[in-house]
């Protein structure tokens, strides 16, 4: 009894530190688009320069409206918008965030307002949840890799070809292979958790990067530019819009064949929103043809053609916006994943 | 009588009352086949996604594992994939020690602590987040060597497609039903209209028909309760128009009678008034009182027979014993009035005859007979009943001839009065034997016998009564 007890402390503390890594959770960056009279005010994990030509055609379009564009990590995003639902913080008029599985617990402790529209019914059901949670965007989770490192025929185009290069040449790789610290970045959690999910490589991948003294660290951006630099020569699982965006011509990128996690980043219109009627409008646009198609530019969106990018549509997993995601924010599961990644990466060398 | 206005200013159709009715019935019915699909498809949609509940959380159960001393949740999708059976309702979901402490899960998830343990598995509702949900909660015992003790999983699930779900099987129940009573509804109409129509034909009838027109009603095919109704009615117009008939009767027949004694009456007193001395004077006042007395009498019996044929329609008729009505017209010695002198016999038999009638009626009738016969005939006079064969004979004989053949064959007509009628007769008197026959269904009948001239009210006669 008094051994449960102590775990329950022990899971406490853990929480907290996962949700709250950083003692004063602020956002990263801020800016304003547009110059009307009403502000909103948008909460968002997406960097602000791919998605600027986006929100600067709205506010084009809807010269009324000035959006406060605040850029978060996601695990303080998620904080944040809690202590907003418990009427601990001021209420974001919109939240866009790229860790949905945050996003659908969000929905789930009753924190978002409805809205339907003939944009959003439009949606496919895996990218929408009680008309509350609606995925904005399609972007694949790929592997970065240095193309001077890879010679063309060496480049793993699936995960068991990628096992097969951590075998067969753990030196070359030690010590130069990134992907997400999942304790730091609530997208490089849900990727590693979908992954566990989709299939028994996960396993196989975790003793792979271990073995090869892989680093977990943070953010697209500086993985993407450690690639491009070739501190990493292969960075698994990051966003392929990161990729496209930063543009580094070093840089190659890889679907997985075997199967490809994609990622519908989540928009959210909190209760209580000020300018709720403003963010439904930002919503509408978003999911309009020409919202898609601004989208499709910065590369949030993931062209569906398969002749383009040798996917076949099975190989595409979508991660379903749906209850079922609370798993993945589970005390327990949460624990287990921090200790299974404790074990194979070792700690960031990158701040 | 069409153009008058009806009692009723706005009377509703017997239709639109029958319709209105049903209507209400049908209402009624389908108010509580709604709430029974309701009640239904409530029960069923409960238990449908409470097995969904009970499925998840005895999933997340079944993972729970002993590790390292203390319980570890290994929570299963599945469980999850199974609440999205409900795909738009929000999920709550602990796992708790025996103590209430969360182990995982949602703090705020609604628990059933202090429950019994012996209900391993319960269904209770709880808000989740201020919304109504349902939740299950089951308990898992563990007997490690390490851990022992109770594990409660609580999962619960908001309400959207419970409420969908009941919509929905109520709705498969009652749209069906809905559109059978709108079938009903029509048909009742014309099952309602086919019903009535032959009261639409009276009521077309009895409008369309002239005031003065008492002649009876026919109604083709009537239901058994519309023909007791014409029925009642045709009887009604047939003594409606036998009363307006005595009625008119009596009136022109009492303007007729009256005029002419009344006439001689004031030209004998005229004439006594001018000439007051004449040596006949006496005389003259005589002949007036006579004339008066004679006035009377001929307002006695048109009282008397305009009563009789009241009564022959109006008094419900009794049993009555022939032998007793003569008996009492003998004793009532009203024709010692008119003959004192005259001596009056009686012949009856020992059996009683029986007839169906009103005794003042045939008292009337009988007490006219006696006194034509004292009047017209020969004495002595007789008074007889006899039963002949299904007839009943109540007979007054004189011993006369009786009258000549033309004034038999006027006999019995309303004031009937030749020129050799006394000028105190009425002419009446037959009148009211033929009027009382005819109302109980029997006729006079004259005949020349041996002994005299008979005249008879011949009534059919009722059956014997076995007491």
């Amino acid at each position: 009894m008094i051994g449960s007890l102590c775990k329950a402390i022990v899971l406490g503390a853990s929480l907290t530190g996962l949700l709250g890594a950083v003692a004063a959770r602020a956002q990263e960056a801020r800016t304003a688009i547009g110059t009307g009279s009403t502000t909103l005010l948008l909460h968002s994990t997406t960097d602000i320069e791919i998605i600027r030509p986006t929100l600067e055609r709205f506010t084009a379009l809807n010269p009324d409206l000035r959006i406060e564009y605040e850029q978060w990590g996601s695990n303080d995003l998620y904080a944040n918008s809690l202590e907003a639902c418990a009427g601990d913080e001021p209420v974001a008029d919109a939240v866009f965030s790229s860790a949905v599985h945050q996003m659908v617990s969000l929905v789930n402790a009753g924190c978002a307002a409805q809205h339907r529209s003939a944009f959003t019914e439009a949606l496919p059901p895996a990218r929408r949840w009680r008309n509350e949670l609606w995925g904005i965007t399609e972007e694949p989770a790929v592997i970065a890799y240095n193309k001077a490192f890879f010679a063309e025929a060496e480049v793993p185009r699936d995960r068991f070809a990628l096992l097969d290069l951590l075998r067969t040449r753990p030196d070359a790789l030690r010590g130069r292979i990134a992907t997400y610290d999942i304790e730091a970045s609530g997208l490089g959690y849900l990727f590693a958790y979908s992954d566990s999910l989709e299939a028994t490589t996960f396993g196989a991948l975790l003793e792979g990067f271990s073995r090869t003294e892989a680093i977990a660290t943070c953010c697209s951006a500086e993985i993407i530019e450690g690639v491009a630099e070739g501190r990493y020569l292969l960075a698994y699982h990051v966003l392929g819009s990161y990729v496209e965006a930063g543009a580094r011509p070093e840089v190659g990128l890889i679907l997985p064949e075997d199967y490809t996690l994609f990622l519908s980043r989540g928009f959210m219109i909190p209760k209580g929103a000020p300018q709720a009627a403003a963010a439904r409008r930002l919503l509408d646009y978003l999911l309009s043809p020409d919202g898609q198609a601004r989208l499709s530019e910065a590369g949030l969106i993931f062209p569906q053609d398969a002749t383009e990018t040798g996917l076949l549509p099975s190989a595409r997993r979508f991660i379903a916006l749906a209850p079922s995601l609370l798993v993945a924010l589970d005390q327990h599961r949460i624990r287990q994943f921090s200790a299974l990644f404790a074990s194979a990466f070792r700690p960031s060398e990158h701040p | 009588m069409s153009d008058t206005p009806g009692f009723w200013p706005h009377p509703q159709s017997l239709q639109a009352r029958v319709l209105r009715r049903v209507l209400a019935l049908l209402l009624l019915g389908a108010v509580l086949v709604a709430g029974m699909a309701w009640l239904n498809g409530r029960q069923a949609a409960w238990q449908a996604y409470d097995r969904i509940l009970l499925g998840a959380a005895n999933d997340i159960a079944e993972s729970i594992r002993i590790q390292g001393g203390g319980p570890v949740v290994d929570l299963p999708v599945s469980a999850f994939e199974l609440l999205a059976q409900a795909p738009d309702d929000r999920v709550a979901y602990a796992v708790r020690a025996a103590d209430g402490a969360l182990i995982t899960g949602f703090a705020d998830a609604a628990t059933r602590a202090g429950m019994p343990d012996t209900d391993a598995r319960l269904f209770f509702d709880a808000p989740m987040q201020g919304e109504r949900a349902r939740f299950v909660e089951v308990t898992r015992r563990f007997a490690e060597r390490d851990f022992s003790g109770v594990i409660r999983v609580s999962v619960g699930q908001t309400l959207i497609a419970r409420k969908a779900m009941t919509l929905r099987l109520m709705l498969d129940a009652v749209l069906p039903l809905a559109v059978a009573g709108l079938v009903l509804l029509v048909a009742s109409y014309f099952v309602i209209r086919a019903a009535v129509r032959p009261l639409e034909r009276i009521a077309d009838n009895l409008l369309a028909r002239d005031p003065y027109d008492l002649t009876p009603m026919t109604v083709a095919d009537p239901p058994r309760e519309v023909a007791v109704m014409v029925d009642a009615m045709n009887r009604f117009m047939g003594r409606l128009d036998r009363q307006i008939g005595v009625m008119r009767n009596l009136i022109s027949d009492t303007a007729h009678q009256l005029r002419t004694p009344v006439a001689a009456i004031r030209v004998q007193a005229e004439a006594i008034i001018e000439a007051p001395e004449t040596p006949d004077g006496g005389q003259r006042l005589v002949r007036l009182v006579r004339r008066t007395r004679s006035l009377g009498r001929l307002l006695d019996q048109m009282l008397s027979r305009a009563m009789i044929i009241h009564r022959t329609d109006n008094v419900p008729r009794a049993r009555l014993d022939l032998r007793e009505v003569a008996l009492g017209v003998v004793e009532m010695r009203d024709h010692e009035v008119l003959a004192p002198e005259a001596e009056v016999g009686l012949v009856i038999g020992d059996s009683p005859v029986w007839v169906e009638a009103d005794e003042f009626s045939l008292s009337q009738a009988v007490g006219n007979l006696l006194s034509n016969a004292l009047r017209h005939g020969q004495p002595p006079v007789r008074i007889g009943v006899e039963a002949r064969g299904s007839e009943a004979w109540l007979w007054v004989l004189d011993s006369g001839a009786g009258p000549g053949e033309d004034i038999l064959r006027g006999l019995g007509q309303r004031f009937e009065r030749s020129k050799a009628s006394p000028e105190d007769s009425a002419g009446l008197g037959l009148s009211i034997v033929a009027a009382v026959a005819q109302a109980f269904g029997g006729r006079v009948a004259m005949e020349r016998t041996e002994d005299g001239f008979r005249m008879a009210l011949v009534l059919p006669r009722a059956a014997e009564v076995g007491s």
